[in-house]
């Protein structure tokens, strides 16, 4: 920047995003941190008391939000595993010969542009009474039932919302990453006489090792954050048995009032998902030198 | 045995599809059913379609309105962001200084921010700026977008710095020698040459924006200013009984999706694929 002009442009590209940005990102970020330190009730005329690590120290004993961590971290780990599973099952099956692969494509990754919310209230209608009445009409009552009134049920039915959800979207990820294999790698190995898990397992997979990555943690840190199909499909319950962390944040500030104590959370939310993403960039850039 | 397991591969993804339609199918069907016929047989189709509970839930959710506020919402944040996004980016890759790195270092590291770490203080910033700048940032469309603007920046910058950076500067360089400034420069030059970028963007904040529930339930509250999500979710909160009716509202949400996913489905599909890999 050599000259003033220079700067003045440099200033009307840059600073009204920056401006933007600022306001809406950085600033209530680190204003997030004060409130962390503090006690408050949300209301404006009442008092904000200074309490130091206090609100942190309190998290540890409690139980709701331990409990809560508890079903997010199960959550995560089924849902992600299952996701990934599917999602490539499903890569494999629409980059073969098939014939239903163009029709298949396009309907497996449909529920991902509905948003959370309203899949979560079209898995309401299915979990609740449909499967009331299929029970009824089967008589296999001990699968069909309401499955959200049952605390390991409604567990299971949000993972199969949020695969319904994320698996066609995976599913495109790991479709460019096969697409990107170059055939006459598979034909030499098909010449040589290597099967199809062969080729599968020895060759395919290998070579779309980058894209497992971002799956991986597309969907980790999807899933660990998840809220909107959480309040449409479960809103916590039965009984808390579903509330996810971040649920539990937004009930903990905007329903109970404990702004500060919630806050806290918030910020607790944010380092644990900071060291999931940043793991994965480290382990990212690993695979791109090996590569 | 090469057959089988093609027939096999051919019924396993044509299940995967039922599966996927069902609840897609229950909700269409049980759109027309009255309540009797309803828990009579959820599965059959109904015995006559009937416009009936489309036109009660259009009018319980005032859909027209509602739509119309997600379609300002949407089209005005992904217009700014795309502006300004853009142009920000460009000068942060042309300007190879200390500040532009820094700069993009910051809009890259936020991204790792989780929304509800500062919803809280967002809406107290928001809160300050109404009542002493007297700036109507809550209860307005325009402070909605606002703040769309704001945390789409990051990704959107990302991605067109990511772009900017393998294009060439010769011919920008020629433009200035032809006495063309800065802005031309960019719009006449630059931005036409971003397309693939600007296409990823807008499919990725198309899908963000129109869907976003947490952010519009804390900014607005009055049912004029509901975005679809908004508005499905209160009808949610006081039809859940009449699901018929439920059923009608639901499939109202999702047909426009699927009207704007088969007619851009190539650049959606692409668009989604290049917002991941970056």
């Amino acid at each position: 920047m050599k000259r003033k002009s220079d700067k003045a442009w440099y200033a009307l590209f840059v600073l009204p995003l920056v401006f933007v940005f600022t306001t809406v990102v950085i600033i209530p970020f680190f204003i997030g941190i004060g409130y962390s330190f503090i006690s408050w009730d949300g209301m404006p005329l009442n008092k904000k008391t200074f309490v130091g690590f206090s609100n942190y120290i309190q998290l540890f004993s409690d139980k709701n939000f331990i409990s809560s961590a508890g079903h997010t971290l199960l959550f995560t780990v089924a849902a992600v595993l299952i996701i990934n599973i599917l999602g490539l099952a499903f890569a494999l099956l629409v980059t073969g010969k098939l014939k239903v692969r163009n029709i298949a494509r396009t309907m497996l990754f449909m529920p991902y542009l509905i948003g959370g919310l309203i899949l979560g209230y079209i898995w309401q209608f299915i979990f609740t009474d449909v499967f009331k009445s299929i029970g009824e009409t089967t008589g296999l009552t001990n699968i069909f039932f309401s499955w959200l009134l049952d605390p390991k049920f409604s567990l299971f039915a949000l993972i199969i919302v949020a695969t319904w959800q994320m698996a066609g979207y995976i599913m495109i990820i790991y479709i460019t990453g096969i697409q990107a294999i170059p055939e006459d790698v598979v034909e030499a190995a098909q010449v040589d006489g290597a099967n199809f898990w062969q080729t599968l397992f020895r060759i395919k997979f290998p070579l779309i090792m980058p894209s497992f990555t971002i799956c991986l943690f597309m969907t980790l840190s999807n899933c660990f954050k998840i809220y909107d199909v959480n309040v449409s499909l479960t809103k916590g319950g039965p009984n808390r048995a579903t509330e996810m962390l971040a649920m539990n944040i937004y009930n903990e500030i905007f329903s109970l009032n404990h702004y500060g104590y919630g806050q806290a959370k918030a910020i607790i939310f944010f380092v644990v998902v900071a060291v999931i993403t940043l793991i994965q960039v480290s382990i990212t850039k690993k695979k791109e030198v090996v590569m | 045995m090469k057959r089988v397991v093609r027939i096999l591969g051919e019924i396993l993804l044509l299940a995967a599809c039922a599966f996927y339609l069902f609840p897609v199918y229950m909700v269409f069907v049980n759109s027309f059913k009255n309540r009797q016929e309803l828990y009579e047989n959820m599965l059959a189709l109904p015995g006559k379609f009937t416009k009936e509970y489309y036109v009660t839930a259009m009018e319980k959710m005032r859909f027209l309105k509602a739509f119309s506020n997600s379609l300002i919402v949407t089209i005005i944040s992904i217009a700014i962001i795309v502006v300004l996004a853009s142009m920000t980016a460009w000068m942060l890759v042309r300007t190879n200084d200390k500040l532009s790195k820094t700069l993009f270092m910051i809009f890259v590291a936020t991204m790792l921010i989780p929304f509800q770490t500062i919803m809280m203080p967002l809406m107290q910033v928001m809160g300050w700026v109404r009542n002493n700048l007297h700036i109507p940032m809550l209860e307005s469309l325009g402070g909605l977008i606002y703040m769309n603007v704001g945390f789409g920046a990051s990704m959107a910058v990302f991605l067109y710095h990511g772009f900017i950076k393998s294009i060439p500067v010769s011919l920008e360089e020629a433009a200035t020698i032809d006495g063309c400034n800065k802005f031309g420069v960019f719009s006449k030059i630059v931005f036409p040459m971003l397309k693939p970028t600007t296409v990823t963007v807008i499919i990725l904040d198309v899908i963000w924006i129109w869907n976003d529930y947490l952010l519009p339930s804390l900014v607005l509250s009055g049912e004029k200013l509901r975005t679809i999500p908004l508005s499905t979710a209160s009808f949610f909160g006081q039809f859940t009984i009449q699901w018929n009716l439920a059923m009608a509202g639901l499939m109202l949400t999702i047909i426009p999706v699927i009207i704007f996913y088969l007619c851009a489905q190539k650049y959606i599909i692409k668009g989604v694929a290049a917002g991941a890999l970056k």
